[in-house]
């Protein structure tokens, strides 16, 4: 694994933005035999999730959390040097879509902007890129949009992806300040030879587009989809999960010396309630300390962590200093933990859009 | 007493034999009465194997053995003895 120690940068502030569709797990019929729904609620802890309309994208999401963000933390737009945007859903193939969202919030053309492509595990991979360039101290304010839309690519006919996955978006705040007490850890890990468990087959351009790319097929029961759908091989994803989350927990842990029983708050991914209570156990963390947010959101890809952390902690976060453990892990395969502290930071309500 | 603990997990996993992964298997099951499960059954046959369940059998494989199981050694198996093999083969 590599590890990354971070100084002097620190997280002001989360905003995030949901979409005003909310599609209920029990109302997909179609989907579950009797009894089917329920047992999915059950096992996955997945009752609701937002759906982005027709023309909303993850980058509109994004947009509403930063403007809300950048009102309440008072900032000048002018000062906001640099904007990463983590997504597996941009706006276009080209160009992108940080570069569009410097422009539509306002920014300053001096601005510095950046595409990263990660799904599960991209809020910490965007984290330890914008914080490692605002380190150097000639950056001081910063903001990291994650969000996406999935369910645009989840096939309304697979039980395997389309109820448990949700829409929305982030918006994080990271400032400069030279401070003994401003640091994030980091340890990350990549394995490709998991890259087809979770991905969308046609329509890059190692396969593009054809005719037969719109075709459905029936895969197994219940499970019917295009090669333009996400596919998603529950039993290896799951399998990956158990074991590499909880160990990329324990590296960072072990390499920085943090104590793990003095951390505050464990956020993981919110992939499904069964995978995450395993994770947890291995990890003998109590119940208290590991915030979920499935049964309202879903599984929201990179935006999982921040959705979390707001709906679940804001108002310790607003009123509270406090220690923070968070871990990605998914589509890649590709995985990482952070270690930061907040003290006050900024945390407006959920936004619906 | 690092070393103490790691030879007795060695003892563990040399003496992994079929008893110990059928009751460990049979164990994920609520409904199905351990009796009904021998190391020959083909599993997925039984009426409450579900997806939930290999999930339990891949926790399972994860927790005692240390072995990872994919969904394709699942989907390959068709007794319990053929899981017990692979777990076996990957007992290092």
């Amino acid at each position: 694994m590599s590890f990354l120690n971070i100084s002097n940068v620190k997280i002001t502030g989360i905003s995030t933005c949901i979409p005003s569709l909310i599609e209920e797990v029990n109302s997909l019929s179609h989907l579950f035999s009797r009894g089917g729904a329920d047992n999915f609620i059950q096992t996955t802890g997945v009752e609701r999730r937002g759906k982005a309309g027709k023309n909303v994208c993850a980058s509109d999401l994004c947009f509403k959390a930063a403007e809300k963000l950048i009102e309440d933390l008072s900032w000048d737009k002018g000062d906001i040097d640099c904007l990463v945007f983590v997504s597996q859903t941009p706006d276009y193939k080209l160009p992108a879509t940080s570069v569009i969202l410097q422009d539509r919030l306002g920014l300053s053309t001096n601005c510095y902007t950046l595409d990263i492509s990660s799904g599960c595990s991209g809020w910490v991979d965007a984290l330890s890129v914008i914080s490692s360039l605002m380190s150097h101290g000639s950056m001081k304010k910063g903001l990291l949009l994650a969000g996406d839309t999935l369910l645009k690519f989840c096939s309304p006919t697979d039980k395997s992806t389309y109820p448990l996955f949700g829409d929305a978006g982030s918006a994080t705040a990271i400032e400069f300040e030279q401070k003994e007490e401003n640091r994030i850890h980091f340890s990350f890990n990549s394995d490709g030879e998991g890259y087809k468990v979770i991905m969308i087959e046609d329509g890059g351009y190692r396969n593009p587009v054809t005719e037969e790319s719109f075709k459905k097929e029936v895969i197994s029961e219940g499970i019917e989809r295009s090669k333009l759908d996400l596919v998603l091989e529950g039993m290896d994803v799951f399998s990956f999960g158990i074991s590499k989350a909880p160990q990329s927990v324990k590296d960072l842990t072990t390499h920085f010396g943090i104590d793990i029983g003095s951390v505050d708050y464990f956020t993981f991914h919110q992939a499904n309630r069964f995978m995450n209570e395993k994770i947890r156990k291995k990890l003998k963390l109590p119940e208290e300390k590991v915030p979920y947010s499935l049964k309202n959101f879903g599984n929201t890809s990179c935006t999982t962590i921040p959705l979390t952390l707001v709906s679940q902690l804001q108002s310790e976060l607003k009123e509270k200093e406090l220690s923070h453990i968070a871990c990605g892990f998914g589509v890649g395969l590709s995985w990482g933990s952070c270690y930061f502290r907040t003290d006050h930071i900024v945390c407006p309500d959920i936004i619906v859009y | 007493m690092w070393e103490a603990l790691h030879q007795l997990l060695n003892i563990k996993l040399k003496f992994m034999n079929q008893e110990d992964f059928l009751l460990n298997f049979a164990n994920q099951f609520d409904e199905t009465d351990a009796s009904e499960i021998t190391i020959k059954t083909a599993f997925k046959n039984l009426e409450e194997w579900s997806s939930l369940l290999s999930l339990s059998v891949i926790a399972m494989c994860d927790e005692e053995y240390n072995v990872k199981i994919k969904g394709d050694d699942i989907k390959n198996a068709q007794t319990v003895n053929d899981l017990f093999e692979v777990v076996k083969s990957r007992i290092q």
